[in-house]
């Protein structure tokens, strides 16, 4: 039973890969850990991700240091970075692509642990696509990449598509259900609410977004070994069932 | 009878995921990191954690380190280091160091050094307790693992006749 449930998230992470084309997001964070969790959230997304650990390494990436060999055909569709980091800070690094010729339509995106209106309404002035308030969850970086590259890159009808057959495959990982009905609004300016409101709603059971993506997912075939599962343990309603298996 | 055992030691790991959140130890970014496993990253978790385990331990040797100077208190460097501890256990939901963190920074930012002091022992005990915890949580996942991957062999296909 463990053997198949490998084999049907293998073949799920091999069709998200094929999404059309790669979307490429530059990561700047000078927080090791934060690097980590954020290059994984971007991966599980389906994103190329580079990952850099200061503003000015990232310039020099995007070969707008005065030293840094800028190759043609570097493609970055979006930078994410946080706000504070030493030396030159995320509001710096976004003035600095938003005033270059070659990245400045690169949509970039801030990162912050303070949630501080002044410094969000600054960096919107100056071009920021969005403001996510750390710690960044899934559901804020499948939000991102929804609403900048859901309808231009990926048609939707693709996103139908996937989206049931991801929901034919057994729902054991709640990343399996793509999150597009927990943002209410993609219109950028209401997108601050809309992540703050979900952190603020969202409790431990994280069950909000995962029941209502996948009101037919067939808890029904689900294997009656579910044990065997790692995912089980992220799953709360998976946990509630367990306790009533217990129970009988 | 291995399923069971399995079994056994999810429901173990559950238990002990439901009182480290009843206690505020962890919150939902923790549950949001675990996530985040797959099979071509099943050890994501533990190796964040252990990331996080080194720096803090770093960060707070720092502190302790800073906090000896009877004349001179740096508040400055406090701060800093206070502001990646406070950032790195929120990125992991290790949330009572994250409040014990901005409790800290609060004391500092008055210049009342006995009350970061304070605030520094609590952070050292908050770290212990949340270390051994999630040591306890990833070795008992290694032993499910290993309960849920041993197969007996099929009695039948040893005996084909």
């Amino acid at each position: 039973m463990a053997r198949s449930d490998v084999f049907s998230r293998q073949r799920w992470s091999e069709k998200t890969d094929n999404f059309g084309h790669d979307v490429h997001v530059l990561a700047v964070d000078d927080s090791l850990i934060d690097r980590k969790v954020i290059e994984r959230l971007l991966k599980i997304t389906s994103c190329k991700v580079t990952a850099v650990d200061s503003g000015i390494r990232a310039l020099q990436y995007l070969g707008l240091e005065k030293n840094s060999v800028g190759f043609d055909g570097l493609k970055i569709d979006m930078i994410i970075t946080d706000y504070c980091m030493p030396g030159m800070t995320g509001y710096e690094l976004l003035k600095k692509i938003k005033g270059s010729s070659t990245f400045r339509e690169v949509p970039v995106v801030i990162m912050s642990s303070e949630n501080v209106l002044a410094r969000i309404d600054r960096c919107l002035e100056e071009g920021a696509e969005d403001f996510i308030v750390k710690p960044v969850k899934l559901s804020d970086v499948k939000r991102l990449k929804h609403y900048m590259f859901g309808e231009d890159k990926i048609s939707n009808e693709k996103q139908e598509t996937n989206k049931r057959k991801l929901s034919e495959i057994s729902s054991e990982s709640d990343i399996s259900e793509p999150d597009f009905s927990a943002s209410p609004s993609p219109s950028p300016p209401t997108s601050i609410s809309d992540s703050s409101t979900e952190s603020l709603s969202s409790s431990p059971s994280l069950d909000s977004s995962t029941s209502s993506s996948s009101p037919a997912s067939p808890q029904s075939s689900t294997p009656l070994s579910p044990p065997c599962s790692p995912s089980l343990l992220t799953s709360p309603t998976r946990r509630l069932k367990m306790t009533n298996l217990e129970l009988d | 009878m291995l399923g069971l055992q399995s079994y056994r030691l999810l429901a173990e790991m559950n238990r002990l995921l439901a009182l480290l959140f009843h206690q505020g130890v962890l919150d939902e970014q923790f549950l949001q990191l675990l996530q985040l496993r797959d099979e071509s990253s099943p050890n994501f978790v533990s190796e964040v954690v252990n990331m996080y385990f080194n720096e803090s331990e770093k960060l707070l040797r720092s502190l302790r380190a800073l906090s000896v100077d009877r004349q001179h208190w740096e508040y400055t460097k406090v701060g800093l280091h206070l502001n990646q501890l406070m950032g790195s256990s929120s990125s992991i939901g290790a949330n009572r160091i994250r409040n014990v963190c901005i409790a800290f920074r609060a004391a500092s930012e008055q210049n009342n050094r006995p009350g970061c002091l304070r605030a520094l022992d609590v952070l050292e005990h908050e770290f212990c307790y949340l270390k051994n915890k999630l040591h306890e949580f990833f070795l008992i996942e290694q032993q499910r693992v290993l309960a849920a991957g041993i197969r007996y062999p099929d009695p039948m296909q040893q005996h084909p006749n």
